[in-house]
């Protein structure tokens, strides 16, 4: 008895200098994983954002086709710096719905006369209820759901210009 | 020519510390005369650690710009207090305390111990050269604070605002003279382990550098869970996080250790139990400055991150730790086993109160490291009060159960009756206060339980005085009642908070007010206002009850130029059964201002109850201390009349 328990602190011991080196060793990674994705998307219908483009709802998902939602705000700087990648997305034939965050239809109005225009519906979220039945923290943060209304994958800030093969790759696994 | 002067004392430092360390393994193989420089070696060695400590603290006094961290950490405009608090309100500073201590107390060790044996005393002074020389690399090697900038920088950076504070200037320190303490009690440990002289003599060498730790630490928490309360704004006092963790952990286990300690110095028992948490506490002490420093684990107030230290720390964690407890493993199979003792005796007692306290420790170790583990499985967890607050009462309230009998017990063995009976007034309160919490019915279970508890134990610290004459019992007795107590405080402090708590978040415009507690707050306006290195937005509260106005309360949205940064200046007002809490929060729309408002009840007694339960160890403390001179007075009258005769 006694000499087992005499190599008990030694033992925890080095199980917290194994962790603690797997800590130093393992590459820092400052992705949150979403709970959400892998789910279905949440029931929904956001107005209108702006006169003459669609709104958005839980509906527009069931098509069969893979669709990206980008969450935004026309007060939102990196969410400009993000919107000549999502016109090329959308030429490239990503089809991109979008969710505007706490706005007002002129701002977007002028937002998308400004920086381009690459969204086919804009879903009005005014007081931010929405981005969080979607699991956003933040602005801009886009999501990919596939033909059955299934979120598939998450990305959390702005899409850099080198990543949108990424994203493109991610929309056309979600085809399948 | 004051940084290099400075940077020459710790390499000699340095170097006399590894001397120290070769002179003990020498004379440990017969070498007598390295023997005898062993505590010369050491004395001088602390002596330089000083003197290079004192060199940063002069560099930081006059701002030298040529010196990195000067630059860093300092600016020409801050107020003279928190430039002296520069010198260690960073990494390098705060490790350059840390060795300076450690190397003065293990002067202190070399001068005035004389009760170990010695080749115990050498071995002891050679694990304490293991320890600094560690840590004289990790400055020289990784941390040097004495390094020069190519070119000196025209303005310093300036110190993070948060941490001007009078609160923050002294919380470190304290904190690492807990830990030196705590390092202090790891070499006797060591040194007993490589001799085997596990006794009373280790226990009552080893019991007052414990104590001393202990005292420095809960002073140390209590100062750092103040500054959190006033200072960051969040309204709380204790947020389980991996920082507070870190210095809760080294708490706990020095609490246990000096427990055990004093077994083994009464009885002779639990020798192996001691050696082994002496060991404990101080890994802990290191587990927890490699977890705030390395950034393995995400903080509110993590500081000086850099997983290069992080791996040196580590480093020296596996050598002083691992070291010592594959030593505990081989070696303390030869300890003769102590005393025995009946489980309805004070040392049962002492034993119930090491297995709680080290339970704690480990719940509180497993919470703070769970988010690491789950991650290293890929997941993300958060741990928090949900899971501390209940699991670590499951612990903590038998442990006040055993604090209100466990002084009443004798040593060996006991009678129950008697006890039980000693003990009535203190249950008559628990049923009074239970009554009265049922009836209230604000109450949750946890912190209902906590004020029932509080009351049983308040009154039944009192008890091992009441049937002698109180200014007759010895200090060290005293110092129990009051450590004891004031724990009773601190748990009805934090309990009432959490029950009784009211809160507010308004918007108001300047002339609106609202209700708290019974007190109407009227937001007056705001002002603008400057201070010495930062300007400020000052909201002007007043709060009245029945129209008559009771005070002004003037929290600040604070913003430091240098470096750039807003803080939020809580005001509070203190009464004596609670205090406010206002905090200005940013303009919201149209020309109102978010107010934030707690009323906090029996807030303070946390504070107060910590400085209680620190000045219980420090009577318990003088107590030995006044025996210990009585003691060598007589042993030197005696020396004397030998010679004489």
């Amino acid at each position: 008895m006694r000499k087992l328990f005499i190599w008990v602190p030694l033992v925890i011991f080095v199980a917290f200098a194994g962790l603690a080196i797997w800590a130093l060793v393992a590459p820092p990674s400052r992705d949150i994983p979403s709970r959400l994705v892998g789910q279905q998307l949440p029931e929904f219908a956001l107005d209108p954002q702006i006169a003459g483009r669609p709104g958005l709802s839980r509906a527009d998902f069931r098509a069969g086709e893979a669709r990206m939602i980008n969450v935004f705000g026309s007060w939102c700087i990196p969410c400009r710096v993000e919107n000549p990648q999502l016109v090329e997305l959308a030429r490239a034939g990503v089809p991109i719905d979008a969710v505007a965050v706490r706005d007002t239809p002129a701002q977007v109005q002028a937002f998308l006369a400004q920086y381009g225009d690459p969204f086919q519906r804009i879903g009005a979220d005014p007081n931010g209820r929405f981005q969080v039945m979607l699991g956003s923290a933040g602005v801009p943060e886009s999501f990919i759901v596939d033909g059955a209304g299934v979120i598939r994958y998450q990305h959390i800030g702005e899409i850099r210009p080198e990543q949108v093969p990424e994203i493109i790759e991610k929309w056309r696994e979600a085809s399948r | 020519m004051i940084a290099e002067l400075g940077l020459l004392a710790l390499w000699l430092a340095a170097g006399l510390s590894g001397f120290q360390l070769f002179a003990a393994i020498l004379a440990g193989r017969g070498a007598a005369v390295l023997g005898e420089a062993i505590r010369p070696v050491a004395v001088m060695q602390g002596l330089l650690a000083a003197f290079a400590f004192a060199m940063l603290v002069w560099l930081f006094a006059r701002t030298d710009l040529s010196v990195a961290l000067v630059a860093q950490h300092s600016h020409s405009a801050k107020p003279f207090v928190y430039k002296l608090s520069g010198a260690w309100a960073n990494h390098e500073g705060s490790m350059l305390l840390w060795v300076m201590v450690m190397a003065f107390s293990g002067a202190l060790v070399a001068l005035f111990e004389r009760r170990l044996s010695v080749a115990t005393m050498r071995a002891t002074l050679g694990a304490q050269a293991i320890v600094t020389l560690g840590f004289y690399a990790f400055l020289l090697i990784s941390s040097n604070p004495f390094e020069r900038l190519a070119t000196p920088a025209v303005e310093g950076n300036g110190l993070n605002p948060l941490l001007q504070d009078p609160g923050l200037a002294f919380h470190p320190p304290t904190l690492y003279f807990g830990y030196v303490g705590l390092s202090v009690a790891f070499s006797f440990a060591v040194g007993a382990l490589v001799t085997g002289e596990v006794g009373r003599d280790f226990a009552r060498t080893m019991r007052s550098w414990v104590l001393a730790a202990w005292v420095f630490l809960t002073l140390g928490i209590a100062a750092g869970s103040w500054w959190a309360y006033y200072e960051l704004g969040w309204g709380g006092w204790w947020f389980w996080d991996p920082v507070e963790n870190a210095s809760l952990m080294p708490w706990l286990a020095a609490t246990a250790l000096f427990h055990s300690t004093s077994v083994l110095a009464s009885r002779d028992a639990l020798r192996v139990w001691t050696v082994m948490l002496a060991v404990v506490a101080f890994s802990m002490a290191m587990v927890g400055t490699f977890l705030v420093r390395s950034g393995v684990l995400t903080s509110v107030h993590a500081f000086a991150v850099d997983p290069e230290r992080g791996t040196f720390i580590l480093v020296l964690l596996g050598i002083f730790i691992g070291g010592a407890l594959a030593l505990f493993a081989l070696r303390a199979g030869k300890i003769a086993e102590g005393s025995r003792f009946s489980w309805k005796s004070r040392e049962a007692s002492l034993v119930v109160n090491n297995v709680l306290l080290t339970a704690l420790l480990g719940i509180v170790l497993l919470g703070t490291l769970y988010p690491l583990l789950t991650e290293s499985m890929g997941t993300r967890v958060s741990v928090g009060p949900p899971y501390f607050n209940p699991v670590g009462a499951i612990f903590f309230f038998p442990l006040v159960l055993a604090m209100m009998v466990g002084p009443l017990l004798r040593w060996r063995d006991t009678k129950w009756t008697p006890v039980v009976q000693r003990l009535a007034p203190a249950f008559a309160a628990m049923a009074f206060v239970a009554l009265l919490v049922v009836i209230d019915g604000r109450a949750g279970l946890l912190s209902g339980t906590g004020l029932v508890l509080a009351a049983g134990l308040a009154l039944a610290s009192l008890l091992p005085l009441a049937r002698r004459k109180p200014w007759r019992a010895p200090l060290t007795l005293w110092g129990m009642v009051v450590a004891h107590f004031g724990l009773a405080v601190t748990l009805a402090g934090a309990s009432a908070e959490s029950a009784f708590i009211e809160e507010r978040l308004v918007s108001l415009t300047p002339g609106e007010s609202t209700r708290i507690s019974g007190w109407d707050v009227t937001l007056r306006g705001t002002i603008p206002v400057a201070g010495p290195n930062w300007t400020a937005i000052e909201g002007e509260l007043a709060v009245s009850r029945d129209g008559a106005i009771a005070t002004i309360l003037s929290p600040q949205r604070r913003s430091f130029w240098s470096p750039p940064q807003t803080t939020t200046e809580a005001a509070l007002w203190t009464r004596w059964n609670g205090q406010l809490y206002a905090v200005l929060g940013e303009p919201a729309e149209s020309g109102k201002r978010k107010v934030r408002l707690w009323w906090k009840p029996f807030v303070t007694l946390i504070w107060y109850g910590a400085l209680l339960v620190a000045l219980g160890g420090l009577l318990a403390l003088s107590g030995r201390a006044r025996s210990a001179l009585r003691r060598s007075i007589a042993v030197g009258r005696a020396t004397q009349r030998r010679e004489v005769a």
